[in-house]
């Protein structure tokens, strides 16, 4: 079992990412509402923007940040076996992580910051909101300082051993977020701060979207290495099996690290500001970011199977059957798995250079979001907590079985709720609008998939909501048991000697640096060499 | 580092995959010229009205067509609309749009075709596309621009190119 300070930094962490999540689940309720025009009384343009901007920030940014950081605590002491260093700093942390979210949800809930998470001027929302949201990556900041100082004091007391593979992963996932947070950070401290405290009158919008593309792709990379670390470290384990392979693991964490980073401009595909040469050299990159993940398809399928195997599954299918489904984390990880396959589908749309024009901003894309993100990622933070509580706070889980309906109906959910999007959007319907306004025969198609569409957010807000209950439940009422000791799975074929490039970031921060100078580099630098003509704020 | 046999030919086959997909991508960007807009040409948004190209009375599709027989539609984005309100085109030939905001940033898209652009402040979008069927289509914007951008749409007529005629002068139909 881990030490107590260590589990209370996780815990906290987790109420915090938890309880936005469950908030936001009730936000995405309102606006599957609102949005059909079903029911008159709740049409306001004013609330459903307030929402959207709301529940995009506690999902996308309050929800992961935090889950990441107590993940992270959790896996560093209990992999590496030792306390989490200087525990000050990282309560330091968090607290500047909750005094931003704090902030920035002010603005947010009294409609001052309708700016949807993606915040993109010259729409300006309440300084607050950016301090906020400023104050919220800072603070994860301390995390990743706290990562990589424990990763690197491991390495030097166990010379020429391979760094765990949880440890590791959450190291580069640390390197990741640094590379990836600096784009934001700059637009923020450099534009958006001093264009919404009135310091200047004007702000670049080119540059702001190409600094805010640095971030937003590998930012979800930042969420899907945790999903991975379950895949690879709990659930061969829970399926009764070995991993499959270690080395190719560190392989997967260290192309995700290298890839995924200078790839931002497929979400500016559209854009007039850049010119179209340096769009196709970023798609090529978003392909190739494809491999890491591919990789931990087969190594995961393939642990799967040897587990399925073992208990007994035979032919060529058998051993599907075999496998514990009742297991929360065994559970999550196939349902994750077959969003996966279908977000990726969709994603490979969204990649494609050429395609991507029939589906832009259309209901396609928070379609695939909402399959990788709350389906691949969000689904398997859930199993974490699932198995981590009683870890936590020494108190056995309240009901297996609401556990695994709560899954299930997740998934249902989310399939019921996407489905009607992927449609949706290539019949057109933008993305982001409040209602249906269009006087245009066009749109009454929508309407029957307007409907179904409720019904998923009806059968996903439900599903949070006995999460939640479950959680809470467990930590007040659970039976008290003795935490065990956290088992990561066992390869079959342990690393004992790795090659320095394989067990460490040095060369890789290199070649990012390398990477990220010729893929960003005359990009931004053209702003400044180009006579730019910058707008001043506008209101919502 | 160890690789399985059976990793490694999964490695070839997710390798392939990859280049297959790059190759149709190369195939129709390079060989066909497809590809998505942009070309970095900058435009001051606070004076559209005074600029040659989008001034009220430059809007709108061109009389003259370009040096390559292409239909030229000049459009402005503004909360909340895409001005002239309503524009008719020919079917089958080639339509050059160009478009400007004259505030925030907006987006155009007309549903179930690859006429699509971001359009945002300081920016020209130009878009380059063929129309095959006559009908009517909306061009809806699909950016977040205001409390008002779910009505944010106009109206475009594709007809027949054998009906359709070149607007007579300074760009307005006819
Ligand atoms: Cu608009």
């Amino acid at each position: 079992m881990i030490d107590a300070t260590s589990r209370k930094l996780t815990l906290f962490n987790f109420w915090v990412a938890f309880g936005a999540f469950g908030l936001a689940s009730v936000f995405g309720l309102y606006q599957v509402l609102e949005r059909s025009g079903f029911i008159p009384a709740l049409q306001s343009p004013a609330v459903y923007f307030a929402s959207v901007s709301t529940h995009g920030v506690l999902m996308a940014f309050v929800l992961t940040t935090f889950f990441i950081m107590g993940f992270g605590y959790y896996t560093l002491a209990s992999s590496l076996k030792v306390p989490i260093w200087n525990p000050l700093l990282a309560w330091a942390g968090y607290g500047v992580c909750l005094g931003g979210t704090v902030l920035a949800a002010i603005p947010l809930l009294l409609g001052k910051a309708s700016v949807l998470y993606t915040f993109y001027p010259p729409i300006q929302a309440s300084a607050l909101f950016y301090i906020g949201a400023t104050l919220l990556v800072v603070g994860s900041w301390f995390w990743a300082a706290i990562v990589i100082v424990m990763y690197v004091e491991w390495k030097k007391a166990h010379p020429g051993e391979p760094v765990p593979l949880p440890a590791f992963a959450t190291a580069a996932n640390a390197f990741l977020w640094l590379w990836t947070s600096a784009g934001v950070a700059l637009e923020a401290v450099f534009q958006l701060l001093p264009w919404s405290l009135g310091l200047v009158d004007t702000i670049d919008v080119g540059l702001a979207r190409t600094l805010f593309s640095w971030t937003l792709h590998p930012i979800v990379y930042f969420w899907l290495i945790p999903a991975y670390i379950v895949l690879y470290g709990f659930v061969p384990q829970a399926a009764g099996g070995k991993l499959f392979s270690d080395e190719l693991a560190r392989l997967a964490f260290l192309l995700i690290l290298l890839f995924g980073l200078p790839i931002g401009f497929h979400h500016l595909y559209m854009d007039p500001e850049q010119a179209h040469g340096w769009k196709f050299i970023h798609m090529v990159g978003t392909f190739a970011v494809a491999i890491p993940t591919l990789l931990t398809g087969f190594t995961v399928i393939a642990s799967l199977e040897g587990a399925g195997r073992k208990r007994g599954g035979q032919g060529l299918f058998g051993w599907i059957g075999a496998l514990p489904w009742k297991d929360p984390t065994v559970l999550a990880a196939i349902l994750s798995l077959l969003m996966l396959v279908l977000g990726g589908f969709g994603g490979l749309v969204n990649a494609s250079y050429a395609m991507n024009a029939m589906i832009h901003n259309t209901a396609w894309v928070p379609g695939h979001f909402h399959l990788i993100f709350a389906g691949t990622v969000v689904i398997l933070y859930l199993a974490v907590a699932y198995r981590l509580w009683p870890r936590l706070v020494g108190k056995a889980l309240v009901s297996k079985e609401l556990a695994l309906v709560q899954l299930w109906s997740w998934f249902i959910g989310l399939g019921i709720l996407t489905t009607p999007w992927h449609v949706l959007g290539l019949l057109g319907q933008p993305r982001r609008i409040s209602s249906v306004n269009y006087n245009s025969v066009l749109t009454l198609a929508w309407d029957p998939y307007e409907l179904a569409m409720i019904l998923g957010g009806l059968v996903l807000t439900a599903s949070a909501g006995l999460f939640v209950y479950i959680l809470y439940k467990t930590q007040t009422a659970g039976e008290a048991e003795q935490p065990v000791e956290e088992n990561w799975a066992v390869a079959i074929r342990p690393a004992t000697a790795l090659p320095e490039w394989l067990n460490s970031f040095g060369v890789w921060n290199k070649v990012i640096a390398g990477l990220m100078a010729l893929s960003y580099g005359y990009p931004i630098i053209q702003f400044f060499v180009l006579k730019t003509y910058d707008p001043t704020a506008w209101g919502y | 580092m160890h690789i399985d046999l059976l990793e490694k030919r999964w490695l070839y086959v997710a390798l392939g995959m990859i280049l297959l997909f790059l190759g149709a991508i190369f195939y129709t960007a390079w060989v066909h010229n497809v590809h998505p807009p942009g070309h970095a040409e900058t435009i001051d948004s606070a004076s559209l009205h005074l600029s040659e190209e989008f001034a009220e009375d430059k809007l709108g599709v061109q009389a003259e067509p370009l040096a390559n027989g292409s239909v030229q539609v000049r459009l402005v984005a503004g909360r909340y609309g895409f001005y002239p309100r309503e524009i008719e085109i020919p079917a089958g030939r080639t339509i050059v749009f160009r478009l400007a905001s004259m505030d925030v940033l907006h987006g155009a898209h007309i549903p179930m075709t690859n006429m699509g652009t971001m359009i945002v402040p300081g920016f020209v979008s130009e878009v380059t596309t063929v129309f095959p069927k006559p009908g009517e289509y909306p061009l809806l914007c699909n950016e977040y621009c205001g409390f008002g951008h779910d009505h944010m749409w106009s109206k475009v007529t594709v007809i027949a190119p054998e009906n359709w005629h070149a607007p007579t002068k300074g760009g307005q139909q006819p």
